[in-house]
């Protein structure tokens, strides 16, 4: 009904900056997809190419299975929120969500019963007679996501809808923004550049960076399988640790210790030899040897001394220090600089890497512990390109 | 602390009273002139001591020398400030949302000729309305009012148009508006404190101005208040007009007290509050 397809569409500025290059991109009907990537990474424009806001330099664009590159906003049947609203100040909470019905010379009967019954699915009822100014930043989001309801679009356009929200409203607008989306089983496209957003919302992620897709798949996938350091760093929280490698025969030599080489990864190297790759383990992948139990046998451990641990009450993070140089790579440098070096610790600052540790650990700051690190998670990225070894080949996008 | 906001507030009191006299002296002055008999025009008193009297308005609005002008006053204003707003805010919109070559030439061109002084012009216009028949008509001083208020009114107006969100427009157009629907129904009812800013700026310029009406009119009928008033010449021929003229003084300041009264609460700053999250 309203699927949206991309098909090699760039976007070129007069300047020549491209801000979207030759994306490929299949969305089926009612599919709740996330653009998540760090800001200029060209989600935003890819957004507003389907709002129609932007031109299209090359490519075709598909809603519903028609080319829309030459179509004005009004004619391709979407509803966008935007960033900071943009509810028309001059009128009523009633009149800014009739006012797409008004346009199209819906009955006032009709318009008066669908704005309720938005209102009612919002909470706004209460609200209807009001001017914006007078709302919470909350009951103004409320507003701006029943101005898209309202029309029964067949797709919804959202573009970072939730960042103007302090934390607490976020996480709770957040649950609203799914079970409406749920319940309407409208085709959205979200946008955003916050990763725990794209985790929980959507059906499936696509990361971007420079303009280019890097990688599309359901929010577990992206996590579990990254295609190369890029997502491997972007999503997660706290981020991955990335740390130089060293194969040599069977043998993977990782800065804390040495492990078996994986059969998956011996066999994407192909030939023996040695080789420096970079080696990335998520925080959770480690654990306090002591806690360990039954899992311990596809693990190995080693001793570190903890500098800093920060207890969160569920868990505690702790911060170690790994002896010798950071990973140092050109894609990790432009990754940290991507994403902001805070993102991604252990590419930005020397060496460092996070564990989580279970609550019941008796880990102390300053003191030595012995730490069990999950070999099977292990994922090694080829130092040159950033591509996760045993990655299956996919579509270039 | 309680006795420094006392000698605050003093302090302000008197700074304020200060500007307050500054301003409405004149103002008062004129009037008190308007109301005193002919006989007491010189008497040296501000105050009308020896009696107020209406004489001087009454033969003002009976002579007919002063309800042509007035006429002419209001129509060359009111056609100036129209005309002027109207393509003024067609302007200053494509100016603040559009990219198009030869924008910062516009402006720059516009603002050369705000700071351009009228009295060098006056000349060769005087000739040349002569010449093409504009001369002594109405249209021969709307046409220079609008020149010289124009390029106000686009700066005006665009610095309000740039203030307005373009994700407002951009959500019109998305809500299934055309761009004319969005600026009609989006983007001037919120830039209608510029508009009637401007409009109050353009109306004052046409309204007081003395060099293109005393230039380019020669009678009453295109002749303007404030050039009509070098013409007065009082009750009687031998009468100084000192009277009549401080009556005309204060009538035609009324329409623009009237105006800016109006107005004053359609140029409320902060309607666009809560549009965006500032």
């Amino acid at each position: 009904m309203a699927e949206i397809e991309f098909d090699d569409v760039t976007k070129r500025y007069p300047d020549g900056f491209e801000a979207v290059k030759h994306m490929d991109l299949a969305i089926p009907d009612g599919e709740f997809i996330i653009l998540v990537g760090p800001s200029g990474c060209g989600k935003s424009t890819a957004l507003r190419m389907v709002a129609g806001l932007e031109d299209i330099s090359e490519g075709e664009l598909k809603i519903g299975g028609n080319v829309v590159n030459e179509k004005a906003p009004k004619d391709r049947d979407i509803a966008m929120v935007f960033q900071n609203y943009a509810l028309y100040p001059h009128m009523s909470v009633r009149d800014n969500m009739g006012f797409a019905l008004k346009l199209a010379g819906t009955d006032k009967n009709e318009i008066n019963r669908k704005v309720e019954e938005a209102a009612n699915i919002l909470d706004l009822t209460g609200h209807l007679d009001r001017k914006p100014a007078n709302l919470s930043g909350g009951q103004r989001q409320r507003v701006a996501m029943g101005r898209a309801i309202v029309r029964d679009p067949s797709v919804f356009l959202m573009d970072e809808p939730l960042s103007n929200l302090d934390a607490k409203l976020r996480v709770q607008m957040r649950t609203e923004v799914s079970r409406i989306q749920n319940r309407l089983g409208t085709t959205t496209v979200y946008v955003t550049h916050d990763q725990t957003e794209a985790m929980t919302l959507g059906d499936r992620v696509a990361v971007m960076r420079a303009g280019l897709l890097q990688q599309v798949g359901p929010p577990s996938e992206l996590y579990a399988e990254p295609d190369n350091l890029f997502v491997a760093g972007f999503i997660g929280s706290p981020a991955m640790n990335f740390m130089p490698a060293h194969v040599e025969g069977d043998r993977l030599r990782l800065p804390m210790l040495d492990v078996a080489l994986r059969d998956e990864h011996r066999a994407a190297l192909q030939a023996g030899g040695s080789r420096d790759l970079i080696a990335g383990i998520r925080p959770e992948d480690f654990e306090d040897a002591a806690l360990v139990g039954e899992q311990a046998r596809h693990g190995a451990t080693f001793r570190t001394r903890i500098d800093v641990l920060e207890a969160m009450g569920s868990e505690y993070y702790a911060y170690f220090r790994n002896e010798g140089a950071a990973a140092s790579s050109q894609q990790l440098e432009e990754l940290a600089a991507d994403a902001g070096a805070g993102d991604v610790p252990s590419a930005g600052e020397g060496g460092q890497v996070v564990a989580r540790l279970g609550a019941e650990s008796r880990a102390a700051e300053g003191e030595e512990i012995e730490l069990w690190l999950d070999t099977d998670k292990v994922h090694l990225f080829d130092t040159a390109e950033g591509h996760r070894l045993g990655a299956r080949e996919r579509v270039a996008g | 602390m309680r006795s420094t906001t006392g000698r605050e507030r003093l302090l302000w009191s008197i700074g304020l009273l200060v500007v307050l006299l500054y301003a409405l002296i004149p103002v008062v002055w004129i009037i008190s002139l308007s109301l005193k008999e002919t006989a007491d025009i010189a008497d040296g008193n501000f105050l009308p001591t020896g009696g107020v009297s209406f004489d001087n308005y009454t033969s003002l609005f009976e002579s007919g020398e002063f309800l042509d002008p007035l006429r002419n006053s209001i129509i060359a204003a009111a056609v100036a400030t129209f005309l002027s707003i109207l393509l003024a805010a067609m302007a200053a919109y494509a100016i603040s949302r559009l990219n198009f070559p030869g924008k910062t030439l516009i402006l720059s061109a516009a603002l050369a000729l705000a700071i351009f002084p009228p009295i060098s012009v006056v000349g060769s216009l005087f000739d040349l309305w002569r010449e093409i028949g504009l001369f002594d008509t109405l249209i021969g001083l709307i046409i220079p009012y609008m020149t010289f208020a124009l390029p106000l009114a686009i700066y005006t107006l665009s610095a309000f148009f740039r203030e307005i969100p373009w994700e407002l427009e951009q959500a019109a157009q998305v809500d299934g508006a055309t761009p004319f629907q969005a600026f009609r129904k989006i983007i001037v009812p919120l830039a209608a404190p510029g508009v009637f800013t401007a409009a109050i700026l353009v109306f004052i310029f046409a309204w007081n101005d003395f060099l293109f009406a005393i230039t380019l009119t020669s009678t009453d009928a295109s002749r303007t208040v404030p050039a009509a008033l070098a013409f007065f010449t009082g009750s009687s021929q031998f009468a100084d007009p000192t009277g009549s003229i401080a009556a005309a003084a204060v009538v035609v300041t009324i329409p623009i007290i009237i105006m800016v009264l109006i107005f004053q609460r359609r140029i409320v700053a902060g309607l666009t509050a809560g549009a965006v999250k500032g």
